[in-house]
């Protein structure tokens, strides 16, 4: 297990790149805590995967370096950093039993059979698969083909990193609760330093203690779970964490109150006029319909029922905004009013979160 | 139903179904009578029966040339193989080097069977030829007409000059198709290059391979062309194999009857061998599937 | 108009979709909800006429249609991999059906034009769809279903290889866009959510059976049997045994509440019970709510939630609560169930009583 660095890190595919935008990577700078859970979130082409490669050694990077507890590691081959990788689809040894398949890693390296022994029986269990521990593995299913990809990662005790790359894309909602829940099991036991490549947000935020958001070749915010619904640094966080993401409306922010059109929306902070492009930023959870005069007018325009809340799309001067209502709430219908809770305003200038000068928790 | 099934499609067919008919069935079928007739000419016909075929499986030159011809395929599929694929293992796999590769390990199949043959009689000659003239130099005497394991062994490198290429174009395409993602797991896992090799190159290349030695078991077995050129199936009848003895039979001695049921038989085995060929490797495949 | 009467399809002596019946009727959206190797993808082919069913009939209009040639037949079919014709552009590619059907030069131009513009395809137009981001030639692939005004579109899991935050917008946009055509589409999904997103119809398929068939909310809310409330559950549906007595609902460990209303009527005895995670709550919802106490295995952070898996005597749990909670792994804790969330299924599956509040929505 080890603590990684990544220091001034950029990469670009191009020989000879000239500007940023031929980067691919543009300037990181993170350090991975030695047993933490981290996640990687983007969409595709965001840099995740050049990322993960980096560090996993299949790229060497334009610029910078990686560091494995203080050791230069930028141009060592994979063989030599001693990491484990799980991929989206499940690499199995298809000849091979499943024993063979979680022993392969030890044996190459010349542990002792007794151990051997031992290690995969625990593994086995540790993944639900000890009972078919003698199966050829080209038989299995998707996902148990994927829960010996996760136990080979798993199976060497002294690997400084294990790299998830979206290891559950090929995998059904159903199974996929199990595994993310016994990937985390298998956290909590081990204590491996853990990366873990999505665009899922259900999955990052579920599997990691620590998630890394990446847009554009760019970390835009490294946070909790918690942080990163509450307080998204960028527009692209507030967007992209959540279902259905932040809602965005250009506004004019003076003191404690946003002015949008006509309307006044009071601020649970109070703001220094923020120079650019401003914009205010409200989750759904936190947009409430009332009788209240004062609050915002809004058409409702379309209803989903996704169980157990509702997804209420209003129109409000031009914009479309969404709500979320708990199960059982009425529906409202037609013209309503709606209101925003103050302290979960935030206001972003130029798509960065702005910190507020007084008052507020936020 | 508001219309049958596919009855456009059987028209398009049928102009292919004449054209078999003409250059596949009507001959075999003149073949098949020949087997059981015999005949002197003039389009008259004696009914034998299975005395051909008798005389056909009593006949030690039969049972010579079917064994030579087993070991020859044999000989070549053992030698072809391995080679196709450790070269094809050692081919850059991607970028100019990769084509220039293809193309030249492609040249060989280009070239006509004929040429092939006159191309290695010349090589092989002991006064002119490159091959026979170095090897007389050392002292070997390297001479086609007269030493049975001269004509073999060029006869044998003949071949595997000529066809390594497709094993080696087939397993390269079987290479090509593993994604990168295996070869960095066994580069995690430090697997030797020989276990990359077992687990993961080999198990995929089975279905490509599995095709190889078919092809080429096939074709060997069926090989008229080159030996001819080459050695003429001589010295004596060393190398005279199924195709080239009923040729000699057919049209040098013209026993027409005889040469009629040899030509049914030799189909029967090529037909039999091959299908024995498949059920083994798609059971030992299926077997490895069931779990133990 | 489509109808499977009495449908079934064996495949070398395996049974991949057992005897179904399904009326389809045009301009709704149909979602077969189910996992993998359900049948879902079998039952679409079968719709579409590429296969042959081994019993039944296909309808169209009324007409029979089984065994007649895909071709022949007004349908499309978008699949789970983005299928463009590589050489042509985003124009000729949605063109390409109009062609095939021999139209006029102007009436592609108008349709490819009008449906590039429902899926906001316009600026793209001159490009090829390698060209495009997946979620455009994913579009492109859409379109070209689209504007072939076809009676059936079939749908095979779509969104599945698109990043999440697409899926969620494509999803939105697809009921509207196809709410006009007036067509019958088939959506295939393994995903409880996107079903409900999608809205329409679901026909919950498991192990090659349609287990119900209704609007989407009438399912989710009124399954008619554990299997059906298994598949259309995501987290999963909890299970747990327990006996009805009297008026008493006991639980395994012994916690048992008063029940009202139609529970009075059912038989006493043992059943199993079923609540989705979302109904745990770590406060008491009414005064009938049960205390059940339950041992943490691991609780999953979503940022606004937690999920909560739990050990229960024998049983697994999931529960979805709202808010941040870092309990300890392996502690116990508290949660309340109100029985009105609960549904009752006897012992072979088959629900014995809907839950109270969804038989009140």
């Amino acid at each position: 297990m080890a603590r990684i660095e990544l220091k001034d890190l950029a990469h670009s595919y191009l020989p000879k790149p000239g500007g940023e935008d031929d980067f691919a990577l543009k300037t990181i700078d993170l350090d991975w805590d030695d047993g933490g859970a981290y996640a990687l979130l983007g969409a595709s082409g965001c840099g995740k995967s050049t990322l993960l490669n980096i560090i996993s050694g299949l790229l060497e990077p334009t610029r910078g370096q990686i560091l494995f507890d203080g050791a230069d590691m930028t141009h060592a081959p994979t063989t030599a950093r001693n990491i484990a990788q799980v991929f989206q689809f499940p690499v199995v040894y298809d000849t091979m039993t499943v024993r063979d398949n979680l022993a392969f890693p030890l044996r190459n390296r010349g542990m002792q059979a007794s151990y051997i022994k031992d290690r995969v029986q625990q593994i086995a269990q540790m993944i639900g698969m000890d009972s078919q521990l003698s199966r050829k593995a080209r038989g299995l299913t998707a996902d148990e083909k994927q829960k010996i990809s996760l136990g080979r990662g798993m199976v060497r005790e002294d690997v400084n990193a294990i790299l998830f790359d979206e290891p559950l894309t090929v995998i059904d909602p159903h199974m996929k609760w199990e595994l993310r829940t016994q990937l985390k099991q298998l956290h909590r036991e081990f204590g491996h330093t853990m990366i873990y490549v999505t665009h899922d947000q259900t999955e990052a935020l579920t599997f990691a203690d620590k998630v890394v958001v990446m847009h554009d070749g760019r970390v835009v915010q490294l946070g909790t779970p918690e942080e990163l619904f509450e307080r998204p640094e960028h527009t692209f966080v507030g967007y992209f964490i959540g279902s259905p993401g932040m809602n965005l409306l250009d506004a004019k922010i003076d003191g404690n109150m946003a002015t949008i059109g006509s309307h006044q929306i009071p601020l649970g902070a109070g703001y220094k006029s923020p120079e650019g492009h401003t914009q205010i930023g409200i989750r759904p959870e936190f947009v409430t319909f009332t009788t209240d005069a004062s609050g915002l007018p809004v058409q409702v325009t379309q209803v989903e029922d996704v169980g157990r809340h509702r997804i209420v799309r209003v129109g409000f001067e031009g914009n479309t905004l969404c709500a979320v209502l708990p199960e059982g709430t009425p529906l409202p219908e037609g013209t309503q009013h709606i209101a925003f809770m103050p302290e979960q305003i935030g206001v972003f200038a130029n798509d960065w979160r702005v910190t507020p000068q007084t008052g507020g928790a936020s | 139903m508001d219309k049958p099934q596919n009855n456009r499609a059987w028209f398009m067919v049928l102009p292919v179904l004449l054209l078999v008919a003409f250059s596949a069935i009507i001959p075999l079928m003149t073949v098949v009578n020949y087997a059981f007739n015999d005949t002197f000419g003039n389009n008259a016909f004696f009914w034998v029966g299975v005395e051909w075929f008798k005389e056909t499986l009593e006949s030690d030159r039969m049972w010579g040339a079917l064994q030579r011809q087993l070991i020859f395929s044999f000989t070549i599929l053992a030698i072809e193989v391995p080679l196709g694929i450790a070269v094809a293992l050692a081919m850059p796999k991607k970028g100019v080097w990769a084509s220039v590769c293809l193309v030249l390990f492609a040249l060989p199949l280009l070239i006509p069977w004929n040429v092939v043959g006159t191309i290695w009689q010349v090589f092989a000659r002991i006064d002119i030829g490159l091959l026979g003239y170095s090897l007389g130099l050392i002292g070997i005497d390297f001479n086609l007409g007269q030493n049975a394991s001269a004509a073999w062994v060029s006869v044998i490198m003949m071949d595997v000059w000529h066809w390594t290429s497709l094993v080696v174009l087939l397993a390269y395409a079987g290479l090509q198709s593993i994604p990168d993602a295996y070869y960095q797991a066994a580069k995690i896992d430090q697997a030797s290059r020989w276990a990359v090799f077992r687990y993961v190159e080999l198990p995929k290349l089975k279905g490509v391979l599995l095709i190889a030695v078919l092809l080429r078991f096939m074709d060997s077995f069926m090989i008229y062309t080159e030996p001819f050129v080459v050695t003429g199936g001589g010295p004596g009848s060393a190398t005279t194999f199924l195709s080239i003895d009923l040729v000699k039979m057919a049209l040098g001695q013209f026993d027409l009857g005889p040469a009629a049921a040899f030509s049914i038989m030799y189909f029967l085995v090529i037909l039999l061998v091959s299908w024995a060929f498949y059920t083994i490797m798609v059971n030992l495949d299926r077997e490895e599937e069931r779990n133990e | 108009m489509l109808e499977l009467r009495d449908v079934s399809m064996k495949v070398r002596g395996r049974t991949h979709i057992y005897n179904t019946d399904l009326k389809l009727e045009p301009g709704t959206m149909n979602v077969l909800l189910g996992p993998t190797l359900a049948g879902k993808t079998t039952l679409m082919r079968l719709m579409a006429g590429l296969d042959k069913p081994t019993t039944g009939q296909v309808l169209a209009h009324g007409k029979d249609v089984t065994g007649m040639r895909v071709q022949d037949r007004k349908v499309a079919m978008v699949y789970q991999q983005f299928i463009n014709y590589p050489s042509m552009t985003v124009f000729d590619n949605i063109a390409s059906p109009l062609k095939l059907m021999g139209k006029s030069k102007a009436e592609i131009d108008a349709a490819v034009r009008k449906s590039a513009e429902m899926l906001r395809l316009t600026e793209m137009l001159d490009r090829k769809p390698l060209e495009l981001s997946g979620g455009q030639q994913q579009r492109c692939a859409l379109a070209r279903a689209l504007v072939k005004e076809s009676d059936l579109v079939l749908l095979d899991e779509p969104l599945a290889n698109l990043d999440y935050k697409l899926r969620e917008e494509l999803r939105a946009e697809i009921p509207r866009i196809f709410r006009d055509s007036g067509a019958i589409f088939v959506y295939a999904t393994t995903e409880p959510e996107e079903a409900l997103l999608l809205g329409g119809n679901t026909a919950t398929l498991f192990e090659g059976r349609i287990t119900q068939f209704g609007p989407a909310t009438d399912v989710y809310r009124h399954p008619k049997d554990a299997t059906t409330a298994r598949v259309y559950s995501d987290p999963p549906m909890n299970f747990t045994p327990c006996r009805k007595e009297g008026g008493q609902l006991i639980m395994a460990d012994g916690t048992s509440a008063p029940v009202g209303g139609a529970f009075a009527d059912l038989a006493d005895g043992d059943y199993r019970a079923g609540f989705r995670p979302n109904h745990l709550n770590l406060n008491a919802e009414s005064d009938q709510s049960m205390a059940l106490t339950c041992t943490l295995g691991i609780a999953e952070i979503t940022g606004s939630e937690t999920f909560l898996h739990l050990h229960h005597g024998d049983d697994k749990w999931v529960a979805l609560v709202h808010g941040v909670h870092d309990f300890e792994a392996g502690s116990d804790i508290t949660l309340w169930l109100d029985p009105k969330h609960i549904y009752l299924f006897d012992a072979d599956g088959q629900l014995a009583l809907p839950a109270a509040y969804a038989a009140a929505a």
